[in-house]
């Protein structure tokens, strides 16, 4: 019988700082301009050139260390990391070498629906490279990344499986995002990781052999190589090879790690204290008042939903997922003054619509106010469901007044008792075989009956109130 | 920092990616031991809790406000390029 | 030629204002003489004459409203180091051939500001890495009191132009005495300001940490002028502090009394050649009369300084210099691949003190040999450092020689590269320490050799030191000699 294995799983994670500036420099932090464009001197590398740090890059790194619970250092420097490659303007990058602005903190993640506490060990900021571009013979390099600023996100070997990489990584995407530290956005490279894994006979204290699998980009990416790179390092060891400690590449279409062929073997950083910037020295009072100003976070709103609202607790997870949709559903739920038909617009309606279009809810032209216009609405019985169903298909496609779109299309709910009973006397006039079965105890034959008024109606005749005519017309169910 | 540590010339140079001649090689390191035998005296010396200088002045805290300001031209961006195309600066073949 | 353009920025001032000469004359007069005595010398690697006369027009008419800052029409020259708008910024080396500046240097557009010309760009040892300016790739430069000896380095075309009159005044820049020692070669007046006093930002850094511009004049008076312009907070240089700028040249005023002036004895040792001791000594003994009184001080750890001044510099260095690889700017050589394609255009464009010393500095960083030689050499800082500041509870400046011998004779000490390194003993001290120097003329050898005198002054003394050496100055008359190379006529 073969041997079990586990799996020890490291993730270092960049993430570029939402700021409007570059990390040194005053050129724009944007995406998808022409090449070369947001640029100058300073993040080409010029002679002569110095960095300043941005104070907006320091702040939001230390904010993401507040939401993961690290612990922030007081004293913090920068240092130089030297190697020789196209993307890096001065051939050594800017990072934290001992003195990283945060240390320790966690990240919770769930997988199967079994918790688990992922350690955090230092998060530090750096500045991004450049963008290698590949021609047949040549590359080309365009520095309008370079000079971001990226910060990086250490975990412990804390990871046993790539459902739990995934579950890790969307978990840090959730509270980056919530906290406006970054967009997260992974078709820009927003968030790009590489991959330390391990394996080790179960009976082994010690960790494995790792390799690391550089420049991931996708979460589906980390997963399926991951997946790809246990099963490979587990099927080398049961047939007696040997792990060698390398840098790998993910080749996704082969849906392979693949050793880089790079010449540079040897890492010798050459790590040395950046003399062009002052060391951060951050004071309490700054720290609390950062701290004081950051959002709830998704797991404590989930709790707080399920709490306040009486939301299910799946629902309440759905809806804290992203923070744009749980600020919007908290905005409906207080302007309409009814959570549960809040939730129920958003899990439903709202949800898909949002997955049919591949939309975010805060391009939609329907806003929070009309939603909760429209609850009320309902509630009021101005106008009934399939009614208020219209009226929200037009306000996603428009947007404006729910009671103004009531008016227009006519959708205002009949509850006018001559009216209703015209229509009562229509439908058993014409229906005297329904009547009978009613009558003869069929419960269905009087939902029959009642979509005939509703028919009749046009759909805008008062649900409830049909019912009791049509009761109290038919008397009692046989 | 004893005498065995010889500088190996060549190694250093391929890590200050430098591609010199073995007489270059030669030279520096007979040049370079030499003067490693004086840089040495600094062992001498008791630095037992003496903090490091690396500023020669001690200010923390230099931070520039996070406000966009002009780049630089792009045409002059690549007027120094020593090879381009297609706005983007080429180099030889990278391998991954 | 008896104008002031061979005399002192504060002359050529005083004519300006006076109208008894215009800036086309001041820049006409600079350009005739570097067309006649430069090719001796090779101070210039480059002169855009019609670009200086144009400036030169422009100032005139700025004065002629009755506009124009502190040095308007003031014609300055530049070392090749510092990045000036549109002109090539070589480093005199060949590995930044081709490139141009996109951009001014901060101390540069502080000088155009208050309208001072710039006028040509000056070598220097390539990446300012020298003691002789026999590092060039535009070749050695010669030293104007005798041709067969150097300048001294590494701003040594910037001293040999102010010494030679082919420069009113010219900019240097010091990591280790590249100022002071060839001012003191030359018989020029040197001074490199406290680190942090003047901008760095647009200096191609050598190391980083112990960088300064400075000025190189015929006077002190000059020097503290061009200071002034240059000096104080910089936003795009996080180092440059934000302290108060007085006006140097108002502080000049030649009164000594009260003064202590510390003579260091670690700076007067065996190995010191006789005529510069002599020299030296007879400079303390004139200060004593100025009224200042002269004590003794030690600073125990200079032997250690050189040992630390090469690890620090040469680290920084290693880092500074990656970005020459031929990519964004400068020269490149086909390669295979990048790391192929760096190799060999460092290779072929970098000159042999800049390699060595790129090596020296990539193994003193590199694994398992960073705590013995940089941590070290930064906690042995740390000491020398604390010397000082414990020297400067005992005196307000301290007197010493800039360089244990005079200038040599080119080729001398090319061979032997400690050799090269020990000449620095006494200057690189202040890079060290971050603090103040000064170096003014104090005599001549026998065979008519300049000698310099150093003054050190605490961080931010700047003042102190530039009225001693101004009453030194006033007082005795080194200052005015002319060497065997001199483009001008008699002083006006």
């Amino acid at each position: 019988m073969s041997e079990e294995y586990k799996v020890s799983i490291g993730l270092e994670t960049h993430v570029q700082l939402k700021t409007r500036s570059k990390i040194w420099c005053g050129c724009a932090n944007v995406f998808g301009s022409e090449p070369n464009v947001d640029v100058c001197p300073i993040c080409l590398g010029y002679p002569g050139t110095m960095p300043v740090l941005n104070r907006e890059a320091v702040k939001l790194t230390v904010l993401s260390g507040l939401m993961l619970g690290c612990e922030i250092n007081r004293y913090s420097k920068f240092d130089r990391k030297s190697y020789f490659y196209p993307d890096m303007p001065k051939n050594y990058q800017i990072s934290q070498y001992d003195k990283p602005l945060c240390l320790g903190g966690s990240v919770e993640i769930e997988v199967n629906g079994k918790k688990k506490t992922i350690r955090i060990h230092r998060i530090h900021l750096e500045e991004d490279v450049a963008k290698n571009n590949h021609f047949d013979g040549a590359s080309g390099v365009d520095f309008n990344r370079a000079g971001t600023p990226l910060m990086e996100i250490v975990s412990e070997p804390d990871l046993e499986s790539a459902d739990e990489a995934f579950a890790y990584l969307q978990a840090l995407k959730q509270i980056l995002v919530y906290g406006g530290v970054s967009d997260c956005n992974l078709e820009q490279g927003n968030m790009r990781c590489d991959i330390n894994c391990s394996v080790r006979p179960e009976s082994q204290e010690q960790l494995g052999t790792k390799t690391e699998i550089k420049n991931m980009n996708t979460f589906k990416g980390v997963h399926r190589s991951l997946t790809y790179e246990i099963k490979r390092q587990i099927d080398e060891l049961r047939k007696g090879g040997k792990i060698y400690q390398e840098t790998r590449r993910w080749d996704d279409e082969q849906g392979v790690t693949k050793a880089m062929r790079s010449k540079e073997y040897a890492h010798d950083y050459r790590y040395f204290p950046e003399p062009d910037l002052m060391p951060v020295v951050l004071e309490e009072a700054e720290i609390e008042a950062w701290q004081a100003s950051l959002p709830e976070l998704p797991a404590t709103r989930r709790q707080r939903f399920i709490s306040e609202y009486s939301l299910p607790e799946y629902d309440a997870g759905v809806l804290v997922a992203e923070k744009a949709i749980a600020d919007y559903f908290e905005q409906v739920a207080e302007l309409s003054g009814n959570a549960k038909a809040a939730s129920n617009w958003m899990m439903t309606e709202m949800m898909r619509v949002l997955s049919d279009r591949d939309a975010e809810i805060v391009d939609l032209p329907i806003t929070p106010a009309a939603l909760g216009a429209l609850i009320k609405l309902v509630d009021d019985k101005v106008v009934n469901m399939p009614g208020a169903k219209t009226v929200f298909a037009e306000l996603v496609e428009q947007g404006g007044d729910p009671q103004a779109i009531v008016d227009a299309k006519g959708l205002a709910q009949v509850s006018d008792t001559a009216a209703l009973d015209a229509w009562v006397e229509e439908a058993i006039a014409a229906n005297p075989k329904s009547v009978a079965d009613y009558q003869g105890g069929k419960q269905a034959a009087l939902q029959f009956l009642m979509g005939q008024v509703m028919k009749a109606s046009r759909g805008k005749a008062n649900p409830p109130m049909v019912l009791d005519a049509l009761r109290e017309r038919l008397g009692a169910a046989g | 920092m004893t005498q065995t540590d010889a500088i190996d010339v060549k190694y250093v140079a391929h890590l200050a990616r430098m591609q010199l001649s073995d007489e270059e090689i030669a030279t520096f390191q007979s040049q370079l031991e030499h003067v490693l035998v004086h840089v040495r005296e600094l062992s001498e010396l008791d630095v037992e809790g003496v903090e490091p200088t690396a500023h020669a002045v001690p200010v923390h805290n230099v931070f520039r406000e996070d406000a966009v300001r002009p780049s630089l031209d792009h045409d002059r961006v690549m007027a120094n390029a020593p090879q381009a195309r297609q706005g983007l600066f080429m180099v030889p073949q990278i391998i991954e | 030629m008896a104008t002031p353009a061979f005399s002192s920025i504060s002359t050529a001032r005083a004519a300006l204002q006076q109208g008894t000469c215009s800036s086309v004359d001041l820049v006409s007069d600079l350009l005739a003489a570097i067309e006649s005595k430069n090719s001796a010398l090779n101070a210039y690697v480059s002169v855009d004459r019609e670009a200086a006369l144009a400036q030169a027009r422009a100032a005139d008419k700025t004065r002629a409203r009755g506009e124009g800052g502190t040095l308007c029409g003031i014609p300055i020259g530049v070392k090749d180091v510092l990045n000036v708008t549109g002109q090539p910024c070589q480093c005199a080396s060949d590995i930044l051939k081709g490139y141009r500046s996109p951009y001014d240097a901060t101390a540069v557009a502080r000088l155009r500001n208050q309208g001072a010309i710039l006028l040509g760009r000056l070598n220097m040892d390539e990446f300012a890495m020298g003691s002789s300016n026999e590092n060039s790739a535009f070749g050695a430069v010669r030293n104007p009191w005798d041709t067969d000896h150097v300048p001294g380095g590494s701003s040594g075309g910037s001293a040999a132009a102010v010494a030679a009159g082919i420069a009113l005044a010219a900019l240097g820049t010091d990591t280790g005495g590249s100022i002071r020692q060839p001012a003191s070669f030359c018989g020029c007046v040197g001074l490199k300001p406290t680190y942090g006093r003047i901008s760095r930002f647009g200096l191609t850094a050598f190391a980083s940490s112990l960088d300064q511009i400075g000025p190189i004049t015929r006077t002190v008076a000059d020097a503290a002028a061009l200071l002034t312009a240059m000096s104080g907070h910089d936003p795009m240089d996080s180092t440059s502090l934000d302290q108060p700028v007085p006006d140097y040249e108002a502080g000049l005023t030649g009164d000594l009394t009260g003064l202590k002036l510390g003579l260091p004895r670690e700076y007067f040792l065996d190995g010191i050649d006789s005529e510069v001791d002599a020299a030296v000594r007879s400079a303390v003994a004139h200060c004593e009369k100025l009224g200042a009184e002269v004590v003794d001080i030690s600073l125990p750890h200079t032997k250690y300084a050189i040992a630390t001044y090469y690890i620090i510099a040469t680290a920084e260095a290693s880092a500074n210099l990656a970005r020459f690889d031929g990519v964004r700017y400068g020269a490149r050589e086909a390669g295979q691949d990048p790391l192929d394609m760096y190799g060999r255009t460092r290779a072929a464009h970098f000159g042999p003190e800049v390699k060595r010393r790129i090596i020296l500095g990539t193994y003193v960083l590199s694994s398992g040999y960073y705590d013995a030689y940089y941590l070290r050499a930064q906690k042995v800082r740390t000491l020398i450092r604390n010397d000082f500041e414990q020297a400067f509870t005992q005196c307000d400046a301290l007197l010493t020689p800039v360089s244990p011998t005079p200038a040599y004779r080119l080729g001398e000490r090319t061979a032997d590269p400690i050799q090269m390194y020990l000449g620095d003993i006494f200057t690189v001290t202040a890079n060290l320490a971050g603090i103040c120097g000064l170096s003014v003329p104090c005599g001549f050898t026998q065979a008519g050799l300049p000698v310099g005198l150093q003054l050190l002054g605490p961080a931010f003394g700047e003042e102190t030191i530039l009225k001693v050496g101004h009453a030194y100055e006033q007082s005795t008359d080194w200052h005015q000699r002319r060497p065997g190379v001199w483009a001008g006529g008699a002083d006006v």
